[in-house]
């Protein structure tokens, strides 16, 4: 059985048009989101309580929902590994400085990590399935699992399934020291990071939602059609040969390879030991260039797996050379050699 | 007919024993494990009781086996899935295709908490090894690594319904097919954060909770972690073993009142209830026994209270709040209550609702409260309800 | 009274986050919650730290809330009746 993608709502770094420049770093090594007019989307009685994570998500979300004519979703199920971390730091804070006494609660009620989903259910009074899943950069994948799984049973039509993380200043300087980033930030758009060759990635953000069916749009023909997580795998080049076999395809046949090279020295060269001999004469673009490193970043590359499997344009000299209607398109994903993941998306 | 999903083993950690052996005499002899607040470092120490494991980061480290310095509520993970997975794991084949589902909301927020001191007053201080383990997926990895489980590694986090949600995940999967073996269930250690946080919202007792009571007036915090071992058809066959029971049925659905609150009608409840009875193919009379949410507030027991009303009418099934015991473990509450349904149906046994005197007035509804052996109890139905108006139902089966 | 009650009206704004609102916006007598301004129970919760922080005033039962932040008004002279002696 296929799973259809039937509406989108992404912000990002980065949205394929015209105008829009490729994505580049500030004074720090970070993509930030292009964000919307709240206002516009969201009633401004909760939009006064909603922390910038809440609101990438929930806009992400009522916006896929447009994009697929869906009002009422027969399941909602997000993904964070960060979760709501400025309202989480907001509620530590001052529960440090004021030494436990006179906090509010709104900031609490915010932090958790299920705010997203169960603000979106709130909103549309919707009381199906909700599920939120955290793990790291495992998150996305799962949750996109369980949503391919609710289809499967049977029981519904359609399903919200959508990825928020945001990198917010405190975590961004905790992060650093731990090493993850790059030291020095060159003017202007970040370019391949599969041309870098120093320590250090650049963090990035986003919020991706979709509207999943099983039955295909009018429009469209694109579907998700098998997700695959990976603990500390080693080797990967059988798991990929054997993911690929369950549905009747070879390296050769992947017209697209979209792979998570972050630019960081230390952790990309996984990516070309894996695609060697496998992947030597497959279009490959890292889909990183235009969205940073994040955990739920595998959300954006589904999304634009899909955009560029519909047909849809990007800027010139963007793409690989040569690169024809893909057909079959393959997320090659891993975070610091630890989480790997396979989603295959296809035109059926 | 569906394929079953069988239940092979349990495991526990909580304020009431290290252990299901423990958990059990405990409750046999009526004792709670909500007392004073001992280990958890807070200004409202003297102020509201809670429901610690009775054992240091110290005592846990050299109970499981691991270092010291990882978080609590990691310590409590391991205890727990190492105590459900030692039951069976010398029969597990190699070619099964074994995960660990488990479920937080705090995740390593206990040893965050010590690096932010440092970190606020200035941003070059705080160890970073403190907050290496904050996010919610690590403690997920160190019982993974601890039990050396690859196939299949999540963290699902839904509030107090977590858990639930992680095993109603491990059954689905292994209903899809995808896995043989799921260690399922979640954990959350007490800390200072959700302590306050729950402060502010002016739902904690500063007496023990008296949940489905009258006079209730909140709840106690606690601490724990639970999984149950989830086997197909298959995998039981082949390890040869008796299992506990099945579970039958699951159901997940959204209150969608309030960011907090539970609906006056307990909506959300009620669909996931129903939708668990409807999922196992059962009437409401089939249910023996019912351990439900009931964390002593006013709004979560008089609105379970409402929807249980609603399915079961007169023909109310026994039921009691293992929370009068474990206090309110948030993420780890699913999976305790779902260990303790499993036991009840095994064993027929039923738990007393502690510190029960006057029914909810207008509902009227009695708990059980007295420990009962050797009850014929062919089903039971276990609930886990949370902020986000998330709230999931689970249901065992005899075999 | 009147500086009182000007007074909460822009702790309220404040408080609660209400980006659109000015003092003018709210009326003395107006209600707070549901119909009104449209505030929650959350909000009350709010309020309830807002008289803590600037009033001194403690608040035991959050069951109180509702009669005490019907308006402005009533929260204006519920802080009159109980505050402590200077």
């Amino acid at each position: 059985m296929h799973t259809f993608i039937h509406g989108t709502g992404v912000i990002a770094p980065y949205l394929p048009g015209k105008d829009n420049p490729l994505p580049a770093p500030d004074s720090q090594p970070r993509l930030r989101c292009i964000e919307p007019d709240y206002k516009q989307l969201i009633d401004t009685r909760l939009l006064r309580r909603m922390s910038r994570v809440v609101r990438m998500g929930t806009a992400a979300a009522l916006t896929s929902m447009k994009d697929a004519c869906v009002e009422m979703p027969e399941a909602i199920i997000t993904a964070t590994a960060y979760g709501c971390t400025e309202d989480t730091e907001t509620f530590l804070t001052k529960m440090i400085v004021q030494n436990e006494q006179m906090l509010t609660p709104t900031a609490f009620i915010q932090s958790t990590h299920n705010t997203i989903a169960g603000q979106i259910a709130l909103m549309l009074k919707c009381h199906a399935y909700n599920n939120t899943f955290t793990h790291r950069a495992f998150s996305f994948e799962h949750a996109l699992l369980d949503a391919m799984l609710l289809l499967q049973e049977g029981e519904i039509s359609n399903v919200i399934l959508g990825a928020v993380d945001e990198m917010q200043d405190t975590r961004f300087k905790i992060l650093e020291r731990f090493g993850l980033y790059k030291r020095a930030v060159q003017q202007g758009p970040w370019g391949d990071p599969a041309q870098r060759d120093s320590p250090g990635t650049i963090a990035g953000e986003g919020a991706t939602f979709f509207v999943l069916s099983t039955s295909p749009p009018a429009a469209s023909n694109i579907c998700i059609k098998d997700v695959r997580t990976f603990f500390k795998p080693g080797d990967m080049q059988p798991n990929i040969l054997a993911f690929l076999a369950e549905h009747h395809l070879k390296p050769s046949d992947i017209g697209l390879l979209l792979w998570g090279k972050n630019g960081d020295a230390r952790y990309d060269g996984v990516y070309d030991e894996t695609a060697r001999g496998l992947f030597d004469t497959n279009p490959v673009f890292s889909f990183k260039r235009l969205c940073g490193e994040y955990p739920v970043a595998t959300a954006y590359a589904t999304w634009l797996a899909a955009f560029i499997l519909q047909g849809r344009e990007m800027p010139a000299g963007l793409l690989p050379a040569g690169l024809q209607a893909p057909g079959h398109v393959l997320i090659y994903n891993h975070f610091y050699n630890i989480h790997h993941s396979l989603i295959l998306l296809s035109a059926c | 007919m569906e394929k079953p999903v069988w239940i092979g083993g349990v495991g526990m950690i909580s304020a009431i024993g290290n252990s299901v052996p423990e958990a059990l005499q405990a409750i046999e002899q009526g004792k709670s494990g909500i007392g004073p607040m001992r280990w958890l470092p807070s200004a409202h120490k003297d102020v509201f009781p809670v429901a610690e494991v009775k054992l240091s980061n110290g005592d846990l480290a050299d109970y499981t086996g691991m270092p010291c310095g990882i978080t609590r509520t990691a310590l409590l993970g391991v205890a727990a899935a190492t105590e459900a997975f030692k039951s069976i794991e010398h029969l597990l084949h190699p070619t099964f295709k074994t995960g660990l589902l488990s479920a937080t909301t705090v995740g390593g927020m206990d040893k965050t908490t010590h690096f932010f001191k440092e970190f606020l007053k200035n941003q070059s201080g705080g160890r970073l090894r403190n907050v290496v383990y904050h996010e919610c997926g690590s403690p997920t990895e160190l019982v993974a690594e601890k039990l050396g489980i690859r196939d299949f590694i999540t963290t699902i986090s839904t509030a107090c319904s977590s858990s639930a949600n992680s095993i109603m995940m491990a059954a689905r999967m292994i209903q899809h097919g995808m896995l043989d073996v799921a260690i399922a269930g979640g954990v959350d250690a007490l800390s200072t954060f959700t302590l306050n946080g729950f402060n502010t919202l002016m739902i904690l007792d500063k007496a023990y909770c008296r949940p489905f009571d009258n006079s209730r007036n909140g709840l106690n915090l606690g601490e724990g972690a639970a999984f149950l071992v989830l086997l197909s058809e298959s995998a039981l066959k082949t390890m040869g073993i008796e299992p506990l029971c099945r579970i039958s049925g699951w159901h997940n659905a959204t209150d969608a009142y309030h960011q907090t609150a539970s609906s006056p009608d307990g909506i959300g409840s009620c669909i996931a209830m129903r939708g668990a009875l409807e999922k196992a193919r059962l009437q409401p009379e089939d249910i023996g026994y019912i351990n439900v949410h009931g964390t002593g507030t006013v709004n979560n027991d008089q609105s379970e209270g409402t929807a249980m009303k609603q399915i079961f009418g007169e023909k109310m099934p026994r039921f009691s709040s293992s929370k009068s015991f474990t206090g309110h473990t948030l993420g780890a509450s699913g999976g305790l209550e779902a260990v303790l349904s499993v036991l009840a149906l095994k064993h027929g046994l039923i738990y007393p609702n502690l510190r029960f005197s006057t029914p909810i007035e207008g509902l009227g509804l009695v708990p059980e409260t007295h420990f009962q052996t050797g009850v014929d109890i062919r089903h039971v139905l276990s609930n886990s309800f949370g902020f986000g108006g998330n709230c999931t139902s689970l249901l065992f089966s005899k075999n | 009274m009147e500086n009182l009650i000007q007074d909460l009206k822009i702790q309220i704004i404040d408080q609660l986050n209400l980006q659109d609102l000015t003092p003018q916006d709210i009326g003395d007598d107006q209600p707070l919650f549901v119909e009104g301004l449209g505030l929650d129970s959350i909000d009350a919760l709010e309020l309830i730290v807002l008289l803590q922080q600037h009033y001194d005033i403690k608040v035991a039962n959050p069951e109180d809330g509702p009669k005490i932040f019907h308006s402005v008004k009533t929260m204006a002279e519920y802080i009159t009746a109980h505050k402590k002696a200077a």
